[in-house]
């Protein structure tokens, strides 16, 4: 989706601000919700919780960018509890378990799981090679997608064949496309192919990018 | 800010207090901190107070009631939590960066399949499953960035640091790289090559900075204390003992 999520190149967003010695957890709070989101993975089984990246970027962009990140991870977690009733809004106003609902239960894993997004060991015929001159094409579709809107239409060099990854790109809802195993390649775009002349003639940015993301250029 | 959650209190003792004025939040995180964030309305004494519309009483809230419909396991939680704070950080990172610095035949491996030697040390998992290495030297400046949200080599360099999962490195690490550098202290000539690499897929990059010169004595444990973060992210070079000790 064409998100504020997709920030790359944009200007007005102030300096980058480092912090000495920062904490890993700047409060307990987001530990925990780190933690979570690795508890309550499972729960999201057979309930249609779709992509978790899809979530985040489907925020309000004023909130996505008022928030601070784990904010958004907690405000996803929530969102993705009370959309699945396994708590309720009254539950989360007091505080409290209401013991008069049943238990939830664990749902068996969707029939069709899909693969994962690890690198897999199928053979998939490869459509491009290193040197190759390829197009990000011009998509721009409603669901989670990895090809930034800065590569779209431009022009690139595939320099790495990173192997097969099954399609991470979801539908307008957050739901996984399908597996669509293809190569990943790492394709170097000159800067100024993407910024023109505000950037120097000797500078690249490299990106990873699906193949089905790529047309010849 | 430290941890604003006091330890040892009841939850429920904890939500009244803090519903109450925010006795609950007084420990750490300091009275000024307490009454910006914790409205005073719910000053009755009933069992079922509105939670105070703070991050910190929220999580606590949700936590405990996914603990108590047995949902969650909290000793999950304090497993990753301490995973992430004493075990899982860039000192990882930096154990390969020494290795590479001492070893030219670690080093030719690292930077031809960065997965199998970072798998030498143990140091994959999640996020780096699948690691490419990237070489900085005089002539070319590699810099790391995810601009459409945060992936980064948590095996070997932990949790991403705030600034990087900002909206401000995101957007213009790509279209200005040379400028956010200079704001790192990194002041590149004209003819240094600068290569962002934008972690959009799986695959997660680490760089491997220069070796500072005048370390020739050092050992590898002495070598990786000096290498930072920053450096392996591409936003800091490695300072020499001299200068790290100014």
């Amino acid at each position: 989706m064409n998100g504020i999520h997709d920030m790359g190149g944009m200007d007005g967003m102030g300096p980058v601000e480092p912090e000495e010695n920062e904490p890993v957890f700047h409060e307990t709070w987001e530990g925990r919700v780190y933690g979570l989101g690795r508890s309550i993975a499972r729960w999201g089984r057979g309930r249609n919780w779709g992509s978790f990246r899809f979530a985040l970027e489907s925020l309000p962009p004023a909130d996505y960018l008022r928030m601070s990140y784990y904010e958004r991870w907690f405000t996803v977690h929530v969102n993705r509890l009370l959309g699945s009733d396994l708590v309720t809004q009254d539950e989360l106003d007091s505080g409290y378990a209401d013991a008069s609902r049943p238990r939830p239960e664990l749902l068996p894993p969707a029939a069709n799981r899909g693969l994962g997004s690890g690198l897999l060991d199928v053979e998939v015929t490869a459509r491009f090679g290193p040197d190759d001159e390829v197009r990000a094409r011009n998509l721009h579709p409603r669901g989670h997608t990895r090809l930034p809107r800065y590569t779209r239409g431009r022009r690139g060099t595939v320099i790495r064949d990173n192997g097969v990854y099954a399609l991470q790109d979801t539908d307008g809802n957050g739901q996984r496309l399908g597996d669509f195993p293809q190569h990943v390649y790492t394709v170097r775009f000159t800067a100024q192919e993407l910024w023109g002349d505000r950037s120097s003639a000797r500078d690249s940015v490299y990106v990873d990018l699906w193949e089905g993301y790529l047309e010849p250029a | 800010m430290a941890g604003s959650e006091p330890e040892g209190v009841g939850r429920r003792k904890f939500l009244k207090e803090a519903a109450a004025g925010a006795a609950g939040m007084a420990g750490a995180a300091g009275a000024a901190g307490a009454a910006e964030s914790a409205p005073a309305r719910h000053d009755h004494d009933h069992d079922h107070q509105v939670v105070p519309d703070d991050i910190a009483l929220r999580v606590r809230a949700l936590e405990s009631i996914l603990v108590e419909k047995e949902m969650i396991d909290p000793a999950d939680l304090d497993a990753v939590v301490d995973a992430y704070e004493n075990r899982i950080g860039p000192r990882n990172g930096a154990q390969i960066v020494a290795r590479a610095w001492t070893d030219p035949e670690y080093r030719a491996r690292l930077l031809a399949d960065g997965t199998a030697a970072i798998g030498e040390f143990g140091f994959l998992g999640a996020q780096g499953e699948h690691m490419v290495v990237v070489e900085n030297t005089a002539e070319i400046h590699n810099l790391v960035v995810c601009t459409l949200c945060s992936c980064y080599p948590w095996p070997t360099l932990g949790l991403p640091p705030v600034w990087y999962k900002s909206a401000p490195y995101r957007a213009r690490a790509v279209i200005e790289p040379r400028a956010v550098l200079r704001e790192f202290g990194v002041d590149l000539p004209d003819d240094v090559e600068v290569r962002v690499w934008d972690s959009t897929a799986e695959i997660r990059y680490l760089v491997l900075p220069e070796r500072p010169a005048g370390t020739e004595g050092l050992t590898e444990e002495q070598l990786a204390e000096l290498v930072t973060r920053d450096s392996m992210i591409g936003v800091a070079r490695v300072a020499a003992p001299r200068e790290s000790a100014q």
